[in-house]
């Protein structure tokens, strides 16, 4: 919210400069964004009137005016469009300084002397509109300095105020505030009751109950609104970032402004009948001010004739019953709108106005009152008019009661950490206007003032007696909580280890979004449900990651475009599975993608591109159980040649695959990438170690080769060995696949070195070589294999 | 025996001037070998009577002593240098690089959330997570939050359905552990949070750090004691840490805490817009409300909470400059790391 200083500085004046009232105001918890001066620096521009004007003898755009400050005329050449006699506008005289240290001297403009410049709001640095001459009021004294003139000292104060201080959403609240602050009274404008001059009065029915307990009404007959509104009205709402529109417009605005009471103005010719406060209809329609047509639903409060509504109750009005210029007779509304009636019904339909965030927030019960006649006032004395008597309709309930507020003074201590004597606390009570309705040497039974909807509970005016002592005097201990060791479990580690290898092994880690392209999705994983973002920022951010894949060939894409040939990538994140049964997964993975050259380009290593085996000893490296690798299919990602299922204790805890030819290409990708993705829980598992002793007597180790049909798994030949051999195989390596020469291209070779170890014994070598050749003889039979 | 002088030197002679291993073995084989000269004058001995023989003799073996003396002196010598040219011959460039791979990195935000884990953990606070995808209840509800509440205008909120959405702020962890376990509670809870919010200053996702502390006699002087020691442990620096009212709907009293600016040091610059201070969260007293959502006794415990952003964090620390390139993974960047 937008506030002018020098009209909170009517209210209430402590004796400090902007820069401490604006830093008192955020240490207030009314955090000030900034501080703006209305007009940016300069000298030597005063109220001026033109006399005459005439065309320039050599330019078609620019005009001679001969230009009065009162006491003086001058020639000023002039290129504004608007620049006409008898305005009267700023006028720079020689010698004057603007902004950017810009300086007014004596020139010639295409051969005519000018002695000054004209000036428009921007060549001032005043906000608003500066299409031509800033056209000044008729009675602007000439010759006063325009920045007396215009009050251009002033600040404006932007607040950044919290949901819960809707009190200072006024410059009476804001006042209010400072007032308690600095210890000075506020003094308030004296807002006397406006004699009735007719009896006319419009009927109210209240039919909405608790939603609108309290309407205030007045009818003014005879108005003139195509009067001018005041300068100094037009220019605190200005200062507030609200335009002028009509004498109506700008009164309601100016007091909601000033008090905190949104109001609205009707059209009386344009009503039927007496107005009726009532929920709408289900998809009862409505025009809004804005031409915005919308179709309500039954939770709304309108306003409504004996037509239809008028108005979206403290929200909006609508177009058929607003006041124009030619409007004579007004019916002013002044209501409360309870908070709950109002509160996210703008937002459904996409409206949030300065009325709108107001009643959402709680506006003083006590206010209407004095508004209707704040607002009588001010636009009889603009627009003149008959203002016919003030009509409250009011229900019996539903009126805010202000909460009784217990408050302990052994509380304050224990939740604030620091005594305060009783006196003290009463004090700030009394100041921030709570009325004390019990006091006790330790307890006070309090209630809120009528302004304060924040106020609740205990620890709500524990907050203002911290907030009003100040928090920056508030203690600060080392935390003394208690702190039991708790059991530490071994078996699970945290994230580091294994983020810690995989960095050791060359990899960089990156953070991609959880949302996702619905085409990159569909590229990878065709199959897959997905959970959609309902209201997603972007298109391409509209679906949640059902893997970590796509972000990292995302992620691959964007460097491999950027000269980064050689990548090793991973990322630790949550991915999000729908269930058809059940509620959705939300599991972690870990994931990483390798591309480019196995080891970085250098003189020792050799150039070689990495492949699957790569990708395999890290995911191998990252494991602390056993686990196979079981040929599979993964989505439209994965190359089915070369995929793989990573299984552990019959648990498919992961995959890793070259990267399908069409998905790297469809990235604009022209090499090989290989990924793999798993379970983050299975990086984590930690085995405990169980110590087995030691062997006295050596090992035996024995290599052979096989010649096996070259589909046939070698992990299944291994298993085979494994189970043939039993426990006094401790090893198994293979260190060579041969395929060419010698060996049918049907076939391969598999060399293959197998350790014997006994622990109670030295092995005897005929038993190891009677152990082999059964194990050959067996996978003779089971794989057709021979022994090379 | 009246030339042993002279072979002697002659030997020691042909020894000293030996230029390899091989020549000096001849040496010591023409010398001292079996039919070596030195041996032969030992021969001769035969000729001599016996009261000269011992004189004599002990005279040819120092004079063969002596010999071997500079044979073996001479074959340690001539061994040195043949391994000095060996390995003179095995010199390299040892100033270029070696073999085989890289080291990696971790990413920023990954850094700057360990460094607060470890600094927490080393104060007894132990680390909880929880889902990104949270129900209403967890959100917001339990948090004093109901629907329609104005602050859910403060949160940009991601919906998934009617009753989920993107977590918007990490405290939803602080309530399931509340759910989960009876005071005392000493947590701090990291995670990625949601917004749907994107500009230069914000990213739709970004990491928090929220802690949360139950107990008997927990108060506001523990809570600025916390948040103060924790940023300065972080910054390892001295810096103010303010306290300014604010409002969050699941802590009163709550509080922004500011931290005096680590740029200018409180004179005012560009980082902290002049005002000498930069926000680094919000924070206050657990809400009674949230409590009783929860099933502790609001009487009984009181308890703090506090949250700062990561990547925040990470800027002020590293002097990164642009937000959003946490999450371009651009490897220029990630490289800094």
């Amino acid at each position: 919210m937008k506030i002018s200083e020098s009209w909170v500085r009517e209210w209430v004046n402590p004796n400090i400069d902007t820069e401490n009232l604006v830093a008192q105001l955020t240490m207030a918890g009314l955090e000030v964004d900034a501080v703006e001066p209305v007009a940016k620096p300069f000298s030597g521009v005063v109220v001026a009137e033109i006399i005459s004007t005439e065309q320039h003898p050599d330019a078609d755009k620019l005009r001679v005016c001969q230009v009065s400050d009162g006491t003086e005329i001058r020639q000023i050449v002039c290129g504004a469009a608007n620049a006409r006699e008898g305005i009267r506008v700023p006028l720079a005289i020689v010698g004057a300084v603007l902004p950017e240290n810009f300086k007014i001297k004596k020139a010639k403009l295409r051969g005519v002397e000018s002695n000054g410049m004209l000036c428009a709001r921007d060549e001032l640095g005043v906000s608003g509109d500066s299409a031509g001459l800033w056209e000044l009021p008729s009675d602007a004294p000439l010759g006063a300095d325009i920045r007396d003139y215009k009050n251009l000292e002033d600040k404006v104060i932007d607040i950044d105020l919290t949901p819960n201080r809707a009190d200072c959403l006024s410059i009476r609240g804001v006042a209010r505030d400072i007032g308690v602050f600095s210890e000075q009274s506020v003094i308030e404008p004296e807002i006397a009751p406006i004699k009735a001059e007719t009896d006319r009065i419009l009927p109210v029915n209240l039919n909405a109950g608790d939603a609108c307990p309290s309407y205030v009404g007045r009818v003014i007959e005879g108005v003139d609104l195509r009067a001018e509104t005041p300068d100094w009205i037009k220019e605190r709402l200005a200062r507030s970032d609200i335009g002028s529109i009509h004498p109506a417009v700008d009164v309601t605005n100016y007091v909601m402004l000033e008090l905190g009471q949104p109001m609205h103005a009707f059209d009386l010719a344009k009503l039927n009948g007496g107005i009726e406060v009532r929920k709408a209809k289900q998809n009862e329609k409505i025009t809004l001010l804005d031409d915005k047509e919308l179709e309500l639903d039954s939770e709304v409060l309108l306003i409504t004739d004996q037509v239809g509504p008028l108005a979206m109750a403290g929200i909006m009005g609508g177009k058929d019953s607003g006041v124009t210029e030619s409007t004579t007779d007004i019916f002013f509304e002044s209501a409360f709108f309870n908070p709950l009636a109002i509160t996210g019904k703008a937002r459904n339909y996409g409206l949030h106005t300065d009325s709108s965030h107001r009643f959402e927030r709680g506006v003083d019960p006590e206010i209407q009152e004095v508004a209707i006649e704040r607002a009588t006032e001010l636009l009889v004395s603009i627009a003149g008019g008959k203002p016919g008597p003030v009509s409250i309709e009011r229900l019996d309930t539903g009126m805010p009661v202000g909460a009784k507020i217990e408050l302990r003074l052994s509380r304050i201590e224990r939740l604030i950490g620091c005594s305060f004597d009783a006196e003290n606390v009463e004090t700030i009570l009394r100041r921030l206007g709570l009325a004390i309705l019990e006091s006790g040497e330790d307890r006070w039974l309090t209630k809120a003032p009528s302004w304060r909807f924040d106020l609740e509970i205990e620890a709500d005016l524990i907050e203002e007696i911290a907030r009003i002592y100040g928090y920056d005097k508030l203690p600060e201990r080392t935390l003394m909580a208690a702190q039991p060791i708790e059991p530490h479990n071994e078996a699970i580690n945290s994230a580091r280890p294994y983020k810690t290898q995989l960095v050791s092994r060359d990899f960089r880690e990156v953070i991609n979004y959880s949302f996702i392209s619905p085409e990159l999705q569909n590229l990878c994983f065709p199959d897959e449900n997905v959970v959609p973002v309902q209201n997603p920022i972007a298109a391409d951010m509209s679906v949640m990651r059902t893997s970590l894949i796509p972000g990292l060939l995302k992620t691959a894409e964007y460097n491999l475009n950027r000269q980064h040939a050689n990548l090793k990538l991973f990322e630790s994140g949550m991915v999000f599975l729908p269930s058809e049964s059940g509620p959705m997964l939300q599991e972690n993975r870990v994931a990483g993608l390798m591309t480019g050259l196995r080891t970085p380009e250098r003189w020792a290593n050799n150039d070689s591109e990495l492949d699957f085996y790569d990708a395999k000893n890290e995911v191998e490296s990252l494991l602390s159980q056993k686990a196979s690798f079981v040929p599979a299919e993964q989505g439209a990602v994965a190359h089915p040649g070369q995929c793989a299922k990573i299984v552990i204790a019959e648990d498919a805890v992961g995959w890793l695959a070259k990267v399908h030819p069409k998905v790297v290409s469809s990235l604009g990708i022209d090499q090989a990438v290989y990924v793999f993705e798993l379970r983050e829980a299975v990086l984590r598992e930690n085995l405990v170690p169980i110590f087995t002793p030691l062997s006295k007597f050596p090992a035996v180790r024995r290599d052979i080769a096989l010649v096996v049909n070259k589909n046939i798994p070698v992990s299944d030949l291994i298993e085979e060995i494994e189970r043939e051999c039993g426990e006094l195989l401790i090893e198994v390596r293979i260190f060579d696949i041969y395929h060419g020469q010698g060996i049918d291209s049907t076939e391969k070779s598999v060399g293959i070195g197998l350790t014997f170890r006994d622990y109670s014994r030295t092995l005897n070598d005929d038993l190891v070589t009677q152990k082999v050749a059964e194990m050959v003889e067996h996978l003779r039979t089971s794989h057709n294999a021979r022994q090379r | 025996m009246d030339n042993l002088e002279e072979l002697k030197s002659a030997a020691i002679s042909a020894v000293e001037a030996s230029k390899d291993l091989n020549s000096l073995e001849n040496i010591r084989v023409e010398q001292l070998g079996k039919k070596g000269q030195l041996t032969a004058l030992l021969k001769g001995l035969g000729a001599l009577s016996p009261e000269e023989r011992p004189k004599a003799g002990a005279k040819i073996n120092l004079a063969k002593q002596a010999v071997a003396d500079a044979i073996e002196m001479r074959k340690s010598s001539l061994e040195e240098e043949a391994m000095r040219v060996a390995l003179a011959k095995e010199t390299i460039d040892v100033t270029l690089p070696g073999r085989g791979s890289d080291v990696g990195s971790l990413h920023p935000v990954t850094r700057t959330l360990n460094r607060i884990e470890d600094i927490f953990s080393s104060a007894g606070f132990s680390v909880e997570s929880g889902p990104e995808i949270e129900d209403d209840f967890h959100n917001f509800e339990a948090l004093n939050i109901p629907s329609h509440h104005p602050a859910r205008a403060m949160h940009d909120t991601f919906y998934i359905d009617a009753t989920h959405v993107l977590r918007t702020h990490t405290s939803p962890v602080q309530i399931r552990t509340m759910e989960d376990r009876e005071p005392p509670i000493k947590v701090i809870c990291p995670g990625r949070v949601y917004r749907c919010d994107s500009d230069i200053t914000h990213t739709p996702m970004f990491h928090q750090v929220e802690g949360l502390v139950v107990d008997e006699g927990i108060s506001m002087a523990d809570l600025r004691g916390t948040v103060s020691q924790f940023l300065n442990s972080f910054f390892e620096a001295d810096f103010p840490v303010r306290f300014r009212p604010s409002y969050f709907p699941f802590t009163e009293p709550s509080a922004e805490m500011d931290i005096q600016c680590t740029a200018c040091h409180g004179e005012g610059c560009r980082i902290c817009k002049n005002t000498g201070w930069l926000e680094m969260g919000g924070c206050g007293m657990v809400h009674p409300k949230v409590f009783e959502s929860v099933g502790i006794d609001p009487e009984r415990y009181t308890g703090f909470a506090f949250g700062v952003g990561v990547e925040r964090l990470a800027m002020m620390r590293y002097g990164v400059n642009d937000l959003r390139m946490f999450f371009e993974n651009d490897m220029q960047f990630l490289e800094q790391f």
